[in-house]
């Protein structure tokens, strides 16, 4: 679902004025059957879930039988509801601090360690890595809660050192969950990284320390410009990626304690099938496609390759 | 280009979140007819007597019937879950079951889904219908008065405890408490006095489902004098002091720690683990719990014959000992027929079967269930089976039946997430109270409720 985008496709032919028109249509047409899938599959499901999201659809009771549209009830009872933003707020923080700061940055900073690092060490680190991310998402969301839990193996551990006892998954929901992302996700970021960082030619860097430019200098004037399309493409896929993280959070803490871990795709889940709100839970699925959309609006804004 | 593709991913991420509750509706056309009942019903790790019984009935039903067959689907789930994937299967014909297992509270809302068929017809040719009494019969009545379902058996709730620990903690063994505070310093004394036992167990989380309504909550508020429903304006109440009062009685246990560590309270199968360790392994004082906990410790993969040394049962007082001095609340299961079944007599007869005198009596009596068939009620074999029973039918006349409206459901998981803020300590039962209100004008709307006088 989200790979597909790293590969750029073919640069545009040349073509002549008069027979754009006609050659247009040619070129267009392989693409049919694409744009009938997308339209199916894609289109057709959000237009749904749009249409959904403005019913009173319930799961059981009479609206399950036949739901109302209701217009924009269930967008205005979202905007007006506690609950609603202080989970968006939770989203933000968990994408922020799990993805754009976690994923990236260590991603990168084990991408820049493993390219100056030889032989075995190399292998091991990012053979480590990479196996957190290899992990199915159902099974990395029950060894990350056999760890966080209060008998789990972290406690074990700090109960030999007699710091044992704290109930993280309760007390600390939210950065439990964080880490559980960073941990989680950040070998994606590594392998992006690294082989951006291999594109790199190396003369580049040599010139600049000829010039006197200190590591920090090189790679924040030199290096990260030039792996900058990665860069905005990466973020853009981890931010969406935890953006819909639903399995991880809801095996950890259920959202909870109390809503306290409730990012967007765990209260729509709450509210479609546990209080059995489907049109309600529809809206908040809504919504959290429209955050994804800015999301990368604004990456397609801020990181705008302007050569292509 | 590159820009359109960002957007495209963008759209093709997030839309991935949306597509699964789209999918959610439904279409309902009849399904076909290929001789298969098939039946859905509820496993876990401890409940598995309703399996027993339904695997007999399936031998008993296909011997009786040439060509047909019975399908048994289990889901495996707690209850709160069992809920939603229930609903889910009913939402497409081709997944709708024939024959369901549905719990009493969750009948008026899913006749009104559309979910279950009425089968009052066939109820009138069935000569055993007599046999079951009037609560039964109400049990399976739809907001239209037809009848969706033909109830098991019925249960009540009341307190557990450990005669050994009380022992220890210097409390009689034959304790009855009559106020809630005889419960709550019970609890205190087996705190200080037999330090590593959890002293009390009130469910309080969201995961525990309707446990933590029933089991939890209404235990508390039925013995307040005020109610959630008034059924005779047809209203929901709003802004009781028997709601706060309730909601205040968590936030004692949690706060003084009279009750387990929040990390079990949030457990989905605490209700499993009350009844096969916590209480088998001597961990836990008091357990505010249902009469069918009995059935797991009498036969089956948890045998735990020393329960009937171990374990006394008390009353759950009202709050302040005010008359009838005792509360409880009753719900029960019934056999309902799922309202896309190909052929709705082959599905009632194997109900008939299922639910017949030899297999209610098997069931009442595995599962610790208070008969509704006045036969199986009288039956010695029933009546001595397990000495539980007696005290549990005791509550009978101060009993309470959860108010039966379509929205019930949602409602009760609004009282869940009251229960669990107060019980997490991230509201004051003030403020949990009205959040609760805030929900609940959200489900049926300002004109159906009206504020506690």
């Amino acid at each position: 679902m989200t790979t597909a985008v790293t590969t750029h496709g073919p640069r545009r032919a040349e073509r002549t004025p008069a027979r754009r028109g006609s050659a247009t249509l040619l070129k267009l047409a392989p693409l049919l059957p694409a744009c009938a899938l997308m339209l199916v599959f894609l289109a057709g499901p959000i237009a749904y879930a749009l249409y959904g999201s403005l019913t009173n659809a319930a799961l059981t009771g009479y609206r399950a039988a036949d739901p109302e549209f209701v217009g924009l009830d269930n967008y205005v009872q979202l905007v007006g509801s506690a609950e609603f933003w202080r989970s968006a707020w939770l989203t933000l923080f968990f994408v922020l601090a799990s993805a754009v700061v976690g994923q990236n940055v260590l991603g990168m900073g084990i991408a820049l360690l493993l390219r100056a690092a030889r032989g075995p060490l190399r292998s091991v680190v990012s053979a480590l890595v990479v196996t957190a991310w290899v992990l199915p998402e159902i099974v990395a969301a029950f060894t990350l809660y056999a760890f966080f839990s209060t008998d789990g193996t972290l406690n074990a551990a700090l109960g030999a050192v007699g710091a044992g006892g704290t109930a993280w998954l309760v007390s600390f929901p939210m950065m439990a969950v964080v880490l559980a992302n960073v941990w989680r996700g950040t070998a994606f970021s590594m392998m992006v990284y690294g082989a951006a960082l291999s594109e790199v030619p190396p003369d580049v860097a040599e010139a600049a320390a000829l010039d006197g430019a200190s590591g920090a200098q090189r790679f924040f004037r030199i290096t990260l410009p030039m792996i900058r399309r990665s860069v905005s493409t990466n973020l853009m896929l981890t931010t969406l990626q935890t953006l819909g993280v639903f399995t991880l959070i809801w095996v950890m803490t259920g959202g909870g304690p109390g809503t306290q871990s409730s990012t967007l795709p765990v209260l729509a889940f709450q509210e479609a099938f546990k209080f059995a709100q489907v049109g309600y839970g529809t809206a908040i699925a809504v919504v959290t496609l429209v955050v994804g959309a800015v999301f990368a609006a604004v990456y397609v804004r801020v990181l705008k390759p302007e050569v292509d | 280009m590159a820009r359109r593709r960002h957007f495209l991913a963008a759209a093709a991420s997030t839309a991935a979140a949306t597509l699964a509750l789209a999918a959610c509706g439904g279409s309902s056309t009849g399904g076909d007819d290929d001789g298969t009942i098939r039946v859905a019903y509820q496993r876990t790790a401890q409940f598995t007597q309703l399996e027993d019984v339904l695997e007999k009935a399936k031998t008993e039903y296909e011997a009786a019937n040439e060509g047909k067959t019975v399908e048994l689907v289990p889901i495996e789930a707690e209850q709160d879950q069992y809920f939603t994937k229930l609903a889910l299967m009913n939402r497409s014909a081709s997944t709708a079951p024939d024959v369901i297992y549905e719990d009493s509270f969750q009948v008026r809302s899913d006749a009104a889904a559309g979910y279950l068929a009425p089968i009052d017809d066939m109820l009138a040719e069935w000569e055993d219908w007599p046999q079951f009494d009037d609560t039964a019969k109400e049990a399976g009545l739809g907001d239209d008065g037809k009848t969706y379902g033909v109830s098991m058996g019925t249960d009540t709730r009341g307190i557990y405890f450990n005669k050994q620990i009380f022992e220890q903690a210097g409390l009689p063994t034959d304790w009855q408490p009559t106020t809630w505070d005889d419960v709550l310093d019970a609890a205190r004394t087996v705190k200080e006095r037999v330090p590593d036992v959890i002293p009390l167990n009130i469910y309080a989380g969201r995961a525990a489902g309707e446990a933590t309504s029933m089991q939890g909550f209404e235990m508390l508020l039925y013995g307040t004098g005020d109610e959630l429903y008034d059924a005779e304006s047809q209203k929901w109440i709003t802004g009781s002091q028997g709601f706060r009062d309730s909601l205040g009685f968590y936030d004692t246990v949690f706060s003084e720690g009279l009750g387990p560590e929040t990390s079990l309270v949030l457990d989905a199968a605490l209700g499993s683990r009350v009844s096969t360790e916590l209480l088998p392994q001597g961990r836990l004082a008091m357990a505010i719990d249902g009469s069918w906990l009995p059935g797991a410790w009498i036969t089956g993969e948890n045998e735990w014959p020393e329960w009937e040394q171990t374990m006394g049962i008390a009353a759950m007082p009202t709050q302040n000992g005010q008359e009838p001095g005792r509360t409880s609340m009753s719900g029960g299961w019934l056999l309902s027929v799922g309202a896309n079944a190909a052929d709705p007599q082959a599905a009632f007869d194997f109900i008939t079967v299922a639910l017949n005198r030899e297999n209610a009596l098997k069931y009442d009596t595995e599962n610790s269930q208070i008969a509704v068939r006045e036969d199986v009620a009288q039956d010695p074999a029933y009546l001595d089976y397990n000495p539980s029973f007696e005290f549990f039918s005791s509550l009978v006349p101060v009993t309470n039946f959860r108010p039966a409206t379509p929205d019930y459901s949602q409602i009760s998981a609004n009282i869940q997430v009251a229960a669990e803020a107060v019980a997490t300590g991230s509201q004051t039962p003030e403020e949990a109270a009205a959040a609760y209100d805030e929900g609940l004008v959200g489900i049926v709307g300002e004109d159906r409720t009206q504020a506690a006088s």
